[in-house]
């Protein structure tokens, strides 16, 4: 059961084959017994989701069934999800039951899915490897030794162990694509402003976006079908008509011009990793695509710009957090500053601060125009390189990761070299571009990602030439051992 | 670039965290090799270059002035460490 499509799911669900119960009491098994080893969840919510699940078995019965209507998700913990604790991996929102559905959360509920539960996430979304969750790090199915990526490091885990079909997650600087790459599953980041940040809690709201995580390119769309879309209540929300995605998959490759950055494959990137990427690349070469060479001189600025970006507008964002309205409270306060310090202190774990601090930093007297301004600029600059590429290609592709999944404990002490983790993702969040990740020929027994990136408001195509891959190669069916 | 202590604390507290003696010689350390990955920026000329504040150049899109969201003082207080007569407490401010 754990390895059918969304599709077959829905298909099956119609056809009364089983009922939503009984598929959402199979998956929380599955949660019960397999999670205890890799701590992919924060939150199990089996009796919502059982109670969803009968609303979903009279629905179908009663013919008012919805696209996703008995399907059991699983949402990152950082979703606002009303009656259930959303923590967004944090000591300073573990009490916190957020009184609305984020507008994500609501939508995938209107389609008629269940949630099974929340899954396990670097803290504030803050880290490449879920090893900043204060629930402690996700493991990841493939070697339970190593890290999953992050920050959407649970949903990534769950979805590989097939601990639920789908999982949504968030990406501010490659944080769905390179922990899908890193487990060995199918991500789509979309266009900045695709999906609704209203109820996502924020971390840099620039770069911040919503999507999927999945097994295929179908399973993404089925879902990114119903989580796409205009939302007033989220002021950069994109008012861009949302395509359907599904009808979009198997349009064909013949001719599609596929631009390789000669960045993506310089020094840095394992050898192995190459292999596989080339690899890839001659298929889609045997589907009738042309490959181009292309070059995106900024891109290896992109992670000095991320890391002011993305701080600058953490510690404006976290700024919420006083121990007042909600959230962690430190014990006897001596005074307000005191108030506001210790629960800080206590709240967030030790990235999240040095984010917050580098944040204040930068943007504090004197040091704007040196930091936050130059940052901007040559974000600008990063933008138009895609803008140029564009026009000579309709697609980009590359690595996700110069790796593959590293060891737990592996980079803990050395900031830097975990930030270089996500070299190759970045670029695209900072120009806002949709953003993919497939499972190519793994190395050694981990699996391996190809990066696709695609020009603004293109996740139709991206899915396409996803399927299209998955059609013809089976990497993406692979299982981990034990979670077959 | 290296900060030094009085820098940290001075950072710690416009960021308005409590941090020991024993962490400020940590941070002073990380977060001086996080900027000088940062200078790497120095590098590229960005004279005439406009600043990118938004990925798609949007403007920001106004709403008429009329309220959207009913009262739920309640609910919200629900989530809050300390209230009472439906204030948020805090300890003492102004003597």
């Amino acid at each position: 059961m754990q390895n059918k499509t969304i599709a077959q799911l829905a298909a099956d669900l119609r056809l009364r084959t089983y009922s939503s119960v009984e598929l959402t009491r199979h998956y929380l098994e599955r949660i019960g017994r397999l999670d205890p080893q890799l701590n992919s969840f924060i939150t199990v919510a089996a009796d919502t989701a059982l109670a969803a699940a009968q609303r979903a078995d009279r629905a179908l019965k009663s013919g008012e069934a919805g696209p996703l209507t008995g399907i059991p998700i699983a949402h990152k913990d950082i979703f606002c999800t009303q009656g259930i604790r959303t923590s967004c991996g944090s000591r300073m929102l573990d009490n916190f039951i957020a009184p609305y559905d984020a507008t994500v959360v609501e939508k995938l509920a209107a389609a008629g899915a269940v949630v099974l539960g929340k899954t396990n996430m670097d803290e504030f979304a803050m880290g490449s490897s879920n090893e900043t969750s204060y629930y402690g790090p996700v493991r990841n199915p493939w070697d339970e030794r190593r890290v999953p990526g992050g920050s959407s490091g649970g949903s990534a885990a769950a979805v590989a162990a097939r601990l639920c079909p789908v999982a949504t997650a968030t990406d501010t600087g490659g944080s769905i694509r390179q922990p899908a790459a890193l487990c060995g599953i199918t991500g789509i980041k979309p266009t900045y402003g695709r999906c609704s940040r209203w109820g996502m809690i924020a971390f840099a709201s620039s770069l911040d976006q919503a999507g999927v995580m999945a097994r295929s390119a179908a399973d993404a769309a089925f879902i990114l079908d119903e989580m796409a879309g205009f939302d007033p209540r989220d002021s950069t929300s994109a008012d861009v008509p949302v395509p359907d995605y599904v009808d979009a998959l198997d349009d064909d490759l013949k001719g599609l011009r596929i631009g390789l950055p000669r960045e993506y494959f310089g020094a840095g990137l394992d050898e192995r990793i190459a292999r596989s990427i080339q690899e890839a690349i001659r298929e889609y070469e045997r589907l009738g695509a042309e490959i181009h060479d292309i070059s995106l001189p900024n891109s290896p600025l992109s992670v000095p710009v991320y890391y002011v970006v993305a701080p600058a507008e953490c510690s404006s964002n976290l700024a919420r957090f006083d121990g007042v309205r909600y959230g962690h409270r430190c014990e006897r306060p001596a005074d307000l500053e005191d108030l506001y310090k210790r629960s800080r202190a206590e709240g967030f774990g030790a990235e999240v601060q040095r984010r917050i601090m580098i944040g204040a930093y930068v943007l504090s007297a004197g040091y704007y125009d040196a930091y936050y301004l130059k940052a901007q600029k040559i974000r600008h600059l990063i933008a138009d390189d895609f803008r140029r590429a564009f026009e000579q290609v309709d697609v980009i592709m590359g690595p996700t990761s110069p790796t593959t999944a590293f060891a737990i404990g592996a980079k803990m002490d050395d900031p830097v070299a975990m930030y270089l983790s996500d070299i190759y993702t970045i670029a695209t969040n900072l120009a806002g571009l949709p953003g993919m990740s497939i499972p190519v020929e793994p190395v050694d027994g981990l699996p391996v990602g190809l990066q696709i990136i695609g020009n603004y408001f293109e996740e139709a195509r991206l899915l396409n030439v996803a399927h299209r891959f998955q059609h013809v190669t089976h990497w993406h069916q692979a299982a981990p051992a034990g979670f077959e | 670039m290296s900060l030094d202590r009085s820098d940290i604390e001075n950072i710690a507290h416009l960021a308005r965290l409590a941090i020991s003696a024993e962490q400020t010689e940590r941070y002073a350390a990380t977060l001086s090799n996080i900027l000088d990955l940062v200078t790497q920026m120095d590098r590229v000329d960005t004279t005439g270059v406009e600043p990118m504040a938004h990925p798609l150049h949007m403007t920001q899109r106004l709403r008429p002035d009329q309220p959207t969201e009913p009262d739920q003082r309640a609910l919200f207080q629900a989530l809050a460490p300390l209230t009472e007569g439906g204030l948020y407490l805090v300890p003492k401010v102004i003597d």
